[in-house]
């Protein structure tokens, strides 16, 4: 729960003044650019950065004054890996169960199941260093899994792995949802937001600039269907303006443009009935992507 | 497959490890993982020195055993390289290990993920050196103590002094290495610090042997109080004054660096 929650960095406002409640059981997105300000909420969620202005409880608790019981029942996967590259696979589960002052023999006997569920199984005594990037991601997700979060914390959990590895990863968190265990994830994928979460909100420069589950946003921020029109390069600004009519809503993007539309097959219809010969045509539906694009002006990822 | 089921059965309630001694484990672990190549360079190189200078180099200086007090020359710069090997140690542990942690392998972060804070951290680490000084000095005593240097019972003390000197270096540079971005601030510190400070603090000669004005230079660093005290333990004639003194030194130099480090750690840790 954030009221006005705020984050400063001197003179640059992070965050400013957002306000959201996650529930309990649920997958909550922040979806944004780079430099959004999603990570460092994140930061703040998982009681690492202090909260500079407003309030924010974390399982009910206070960050500033509980930070070490709230970790302690949070599992939380960084953007940039800190796992420990001269262990083991396994003794990086081990060195980490230690710090929630877990058993032993309990983070032996959960590294065997989570090794499993990571499939990373026959790398356990492997050393970390040589590992793909996905199996150092699976590893870390793992890890976190150690000390059995009520809430997980991801922050761009599938960046720069190759979509085999993301696939892979979907499908674990989807588990782990399936166990109950509260998710928040930032991403900038939008394709990984409409996966992973129940409710979301779209972030640019440090504000909220919409919030609800990616259906709803789809629908009220885009039309059902979208057609990409590409034409020679120089010469989308004159097309644009002579496909008045075709689409409820026109937008024009350095490489393409997008019509919005309900019905993309009608409306490519009637541009090529009008006499236009684009290189390239798309229907595809609507994504979050657009709703981005609607709310920013901008693209996601560039 | 399974997915691991999230609620166990409860693990019966035990009293909780404190916070620092967690972050402590994890080095001892990693340590106990990679200690091979540690050893020529902690335990080795400290007992080279002593065979080949002291008992070498030892045999020309013996003509003139007026000029170290009336001992051996071995007996001379055993307890010297006790205090040298500390400086050593504790400097070197809170150079590369600290800026990895912070730069590389990331694990202060990691750990701040979990229950532990900047300070657990910190004493974690700290505690660490303090221990790995002091299996290095616990060695390297029994070693000396082979070699009949070691005339006092009051030489049990030199491990508590050992390990002084070690966190007298070991907190100011983990003050000063939670700061840097890159690791050339720490050839500096070997350049004009350390090795410097290794030939001149009265390891191999008595600090009263440097030019006049060079003298105070020397009786005002860290690892001339830590050799003093070392050496006056080990042969047994230290005065008691003076030995506090070094003593007293010794813990408020590190108490200084611990509370500088407290700041650069939380400056760099907390954002």
């Amino acid at each position: 729960m954030a009221r006005q929650l705020t984050k400063r960095f001197d003179q640059f406002i992070a965050v400013d003044g957002v306000n959201f409640e996650i529930a309990r059981g649920e997958s909550f997105g922040f979806l944004g650019p780079n430099g959004a300000g999603k990570t460092s909420t994140m930061r703040m969620i998982s009681c690492m950065s202090p909260v500079s202005s407003g309030t924010l409880r974390v399982l009910g608790l206070d960050p500033a004054t509980d930070g070490p019981r709230i970790r302690s029942r949070i599992g939380l996967v960084p953007q940039e890996d800190t796992l420990d590259l001269e262990l083991t696979v396994l003794d990086n589960l081990m060195v980490y169960g230690r710090y929630f002052d877990l058993p032993r023999a309990v983070i032996r006997e959960r590294a065997d199941r989570l090794l499993d569920f990571a499939q990373l199984t026959d790398r356990a005594h492997d050393r970390v260093e040589p590992l793909s990037g996905g199996m150092k991601r699976r590893l870390t997700i793992a890890r976190s899994l150690v000390s059995d979060p009520e809430l997980l914390i991801l922050d761009e959990p599938t960046t720069g792995l190759d979509p085999q590895a993301r696939h892979l990863l979907w499908d674990r968190l989807y588990r782990l949802k399936q166990e109950g265990v509260t998710q928040v994830i930032t991403t900038h994928y939008m394709d990984e937001a409409e996966q992973l979460c129940d409710r979301l909100v779209v972030m640019d420069h440090g504000r909220f600039a919409a919030e609800g589950t990616p259906r709803q946003l789809i629908e009220r921020y885009s039309t059902r269907e979208v057609v990409e029109l590409r034409f020679r390069s120089g010469e989308h600004d004159a097309q644009a303006a002579r496909l008045d009519g075709v689409a409820e809503r026109v937008e024009v993007l350095p490489d393409r443009l997008l019509l919005y539309t309900t019905d993309g097959d009608a409306s490519l219809a009637a541009v090529h009935h009008r006499g236009f010969a684009p290189e390239s045509a798309l229907v595809r539906r609507a994504t979050l992507e657009d709703v981005f694009l609607r709310l920013t002006g901008r693209t996601l990822v560039d | 497959m399974t997915v691991p089921s999230v609620r166990e059965p409860p693990v019966a309630p035990r009293r909780a490890t404190p916070l620092w001694w967690r972050g402590l484990c994890y080095w001892a672990y990693q340590y106990k993982k990679t200690w091979r190549s540690s050893v020529t360079t902690s335990f080795l190189f400290p007992v080279l020195y002593l065979a080949g200078m002291g008992l070498g180099l030892g045999s020309l200086v013996d003509k003139h055993t007026h000029l170290v007090g009336g001992v051996t020359y071995l007996d001379f710069i055993a307890p010297g390289l006790l205090a040298a090997t500390a400086m050593q140690i504790g400097a070197n542990d809170a150079m590369y290990p600290v800026m990895g942690a912070i730069k590389w392998m990331r694990t202060y972060f990691a750990m701040l993920a979990t229950p532990l804070r900047v300070d657990d951290i910190l004493i974690g680490h700290l505690g660490w050196i303090a221990i790995r000084v002091s299996i290095v000095a616990s060695a390297y005593l029994a070693v000396i103590a082979a070699f009949g240097v070691v005339a006092s019972p009051l030489a049990v003390l030199a491990l508590p002094a050992a390990v002084a000197t070690g966190m007298a270096f070991a907190a100011p540079v983990a003050a000063f290495s939670a700061t840097q971005e890159k690791d050339i601030g720490f050839t500096t510190i070997y350049r004009f610090g350390l090795n410097p400070l290794f030939l001149f603090s009265g390891t191999f000669f008595p600090v009263s042997q440097l030019p006049g004005w060079l003298q105070p230079v020397a009786y005002a660093t860290p690892l001339y109080h830590g050799v003093e005290l070392c050496r006056g333990l080990v042969l047994g004639r230290l005065p008691l004054s003076s030995g506090l003194g070094d003593a007293a030194y010794l813990v408020v130099l590190t108490a200084i660096g611990f509370l500088a480090a407290r700041r650069t750690f939380a400056a760099r840790l907390v954002v």
